[in-house]
């Protein structure tokens, strides 16, 4: 409302409306693609095409009915969560490190930290295929879940850090000078301050890997093949509708780890906003 | 009483304290250290190794060199000028033998291979004919009876230049250079020229989804900073969800949407525009569009966070001082908008340059980026020097550019904006 009140001339109105119609054309287009493909899985024909012949289960019957699918799915969730969980515990303790340490070498250290999200997912992928493979870490589960917390890694580091700066360190002196201990000041003081930081943290951790294909692509033998190296290699030979069933599972994923975010970082503001 | 209890502390602890004092800093540095240290030891493994050996490889040269060892040994002292001596045949001879017994002659051709082509059949075709060590002093006559190109002279230049242990060949031929038979350094045939090109596509390519990116995203973020907390909230979920879903899925979604009896051509179809279906999909059209949609997030986020720094009394001060709103537009808003425009701009143009996925997917053949020919090189033809030559290119240009974009972002706050 204040918006518009501010706009005087004719001018500005005309500006204003094509700026509402541009973004709502870039809206449309940003969100119309994951729309369109969703219907398409419900379809009971098997062309990809509207309109749809009728309505039916069939291609979410013949994911949950295929090997293939169950186990890229499953594969999924093993190599998201161990990859998740990895990268918590070591992007957590960097995070609490970063935060104190102070020496002209910080922000070298820091690039280097970040530096896997930077680097583009093929000379990764290719760089680890050359040194996992002698060593028989390609074509197992735990090269990919370590290949993949090194890309998750930065997002901990990130999101931690940025809760720890607005962390008051006079919580944890207090603690200290109170006698706790210091595992007994971060477990009972620190952690429950900056969960909401690891909540999101985990999360972004998790989608990075739960999205990731190109080092899966290098890496993963037919045994370890994800959810996203499933899709990429039905897209290339054909795309049947199971492929837009597996989107729509895919896409349900990503809105609940969007929404759950979403929640966490509402609760973060209320709890800021009720502190001031 | 304070502060006579304080100076009278002071005078007889002065030292002592302020050594416990920085004693106690270094131990706090230390741990914090301590806590930093398994997170660089774990990359050093999994990510900073990997990468320095793939660089390795760019110059590496072992194949000739183990296969073929007595012949770089008599080639050492071999000037280039004229054809080699006695020796060297005789010593090509011996290793040619040795390596068909090892089984070994395959590795050798095809390093040779890439340097000249033809290479493969002259060698393999020698170990094939070569039955038993020629007699003493005869070498040379038997190699160039079997096959002509041993009396050449490049045929001997391209196995010294190839005799390692480390070479600039790959780099150079990333680069459409070669040497010539005087070790000159030269443009490579123009048949195995395509890396420069390749150089240029990738750049017109990134250039191109980055200034249209700019285009559709400034109004958005506009629009976004511009409306009241509740609305923009609400509408940033058009932005942020497609930032969250996977890329696979938007990338299929692009191919039914536009493929030739897909969404689009048959909409358009109905509406009677077009007869025939418009070819939409498979070629640069479909790339340009699809890498938009999937990094378009990349440059509305920094672009908004920017945006809502500014304060709307600047507007309304150029307003009151008698700007039109085009001058105070252009001359106020714009300029201060110049660090998102940039952050976003080299963020979508960085995450572009490296893209794999989705050209690999909806692009035809010529419009292949580096990544698809360093995914090629690497797992197709086992060419992983090359490979390994044009992803240290790769991997140059990016942190070059990731170096300016670390400046520009500098102060501002980085959030976890960035995925993929």
């Amino acid at each position: 409302m204040s918006d518009s009140s501010s706009l005087r001339t004719p001018s500005q109105r005309i500006a204003w409306t094509a700026t509402i119609v541009v973004s709502t054309l870039v809206f449309i287009f940003l969100i119309a693609p994951i729309l369109a493909i969703m219907p398409l899985s419900f379809s009971s024909g098997s062309y990809l095409t509207y309109p749809l012949p009728g309505l039916s289960l069939r291609w979410y019957d013949d994911f949950i009915n295929s090997p293939r699918w169950m186990n890229s799915l499953k594969n999924s969730m093993i190599i998201g969560v161990a990859s998740t969980a990895l990268s918590m515990v070591l992007g957590t303790l960097a995070a609490l490190g970063l935060a104190q340490w102070k020496s002209r070498f910080k922000p070298l250290v820091l690039a280097f930290v970040l530096s896997p999200v930077v680097v583009p997912g093929v000379i990764t992928a290719v760089g680890l295929y050359f040194f996992f493979a002698p060593i028989g870490l390609t074509g197992s589960y735990l090269g990919l879940i370590l290949a993949h917390t090194a890309l998750a890694t930065p997002f901990v580091v990130i999101t931690v850090g940025a809760t720890l700066q607005s962390f008051d360190t006079n919580l944890a002196r207090a603690a200290a000078s109170l006698g706790a201990s210091p595992l007994e000041a971060f477990r009972r003081v620190i952690l429950p301050l900056i969960l909401p930081g690891l909540a999101s943290g985990a999360l972004f951790a998790f989608a990075t890997s739960f999205d990731e294909v190109v080092i899966v692509l290098f890496m993963a033998g037919p045994e370890q093949r994800t959810l996203p190296r499933e899709m990429f290699s039905g897209i290339r030979e054909n795309i049947s509708p199971t492929i837009t069933a597996a989107a729509v599972i895919l896409t349900t994923v990503s809105v609940i780890l969007l929404a759950t975010l979403e929640g966490l970082r509402r609760r973060n503001e209320r709890l800021k906003g009720g502190g001031a | 009483m304070t502060t006579a209890f304080l100076t009278g502390a002071n005078a007889s602890t002065e030292v002592p304290l302020k050594r416990r004092l920085r004693r106690a800093e270094r131990t706090r540095q230390v741990k914090a250290l301590a806590l930093v240290a398994p997170l660089l030891v774990f990359l050093l493994f999994t990510f900073a190794g990997p990468i320095a050996g793939m660089l390795w490889r760019t110059v590496d040269d072992p194949e000739v060199r183990q296969v073929l060892p007595q012949t770089v040994a008599a080639l050492a002292s071999w000037d280039g000028k004229d054809l080699p001596d006695e020796k060297a045949f005789a010593a090509l001879a011996s290793d040619v033998l040795a390596a068909r017994a090892a089984g070994t002659i395959a590795i050798a051709a095809k390093r040779l291979n890439y340097a000249l082509n033809g290479y493969r059949t002259i060698l393999t075709g020698t170990a094939r004919h070569l039955k038993a060590m020629p007699e003493p002093g005869t070498a040379r006559e038997t190699l160039g009876k079997i096959n002509a190109a041993w009396r050449e002279r490049v045929t001997w230049t391209t196995i010294k230049n190839a005799s390692g242990p480390i070479t600039g060949f790959y780099l150079l031929a990333a680069l459409d250079l070669t040497r010539n038979v005087d070790g000159a350094i030269v443009a490579a045939p123009p048949d195995q020229a395509i890396y420069r090109s390749l150089f240029a596509r990738t750049f017109i390519i990134s250039l191109s989804v980055t200034a249209f990116c700019l285009i559709l995203g400034f109004p958005v973020a506009y629009l976004l900073a511009t409306l009241p907390p509740g609305r923009s909230n609400l509408l940033m979920i058009f932005v942020l969800l497609p930032f969250w879903t996977s890329l696979l899925v938007r990338t299929c979604a692009w191919i039914v949407l536009l493929q030739s009896n897909g969404v689009v051509n048959d909409s358009l179809h109905w509406l009677g525009i077009i007869d025939e279906p418009l070819r939409l999909i498979y070629n640069r059209f479909g790339v340009c569009v699809a890498m938009t949609h999937v990094l378009l997030p990349f440059m509305i986020l920094p672009l908004y966070s920017s945006m809502k720094a500014i304060s709307p009394a600047y507007m309304r001060a150029a307003a009151s001082l008698g700007a039109p709103p085009v001058t105070a537009f252009l001359r106020i808003y714009l300029p201060q908008t110049l660090p998102g425009i940039g952050a976003g701009s080299l963020l979508v143009f960085i995450l572009a340059l490296g893209y794999y996925i989705t050209p690999a997917l909806v692009g035809g053949a010529a419009d292949q980026m580096i990544s698809y020919f360093i995914a090629l090189y690497t797992t197709e033809t086992a060419n992983w020097g090359l490979a390994s030559a044009l992803g240290a290119v790769l991997l140059l240009a990016t942190l070059l550019l990731a170096l300016v974009y670390g400046k520009l972002v500098q102060g501002q706050q980085v959030t976890g904006g960035m995925k993929n």
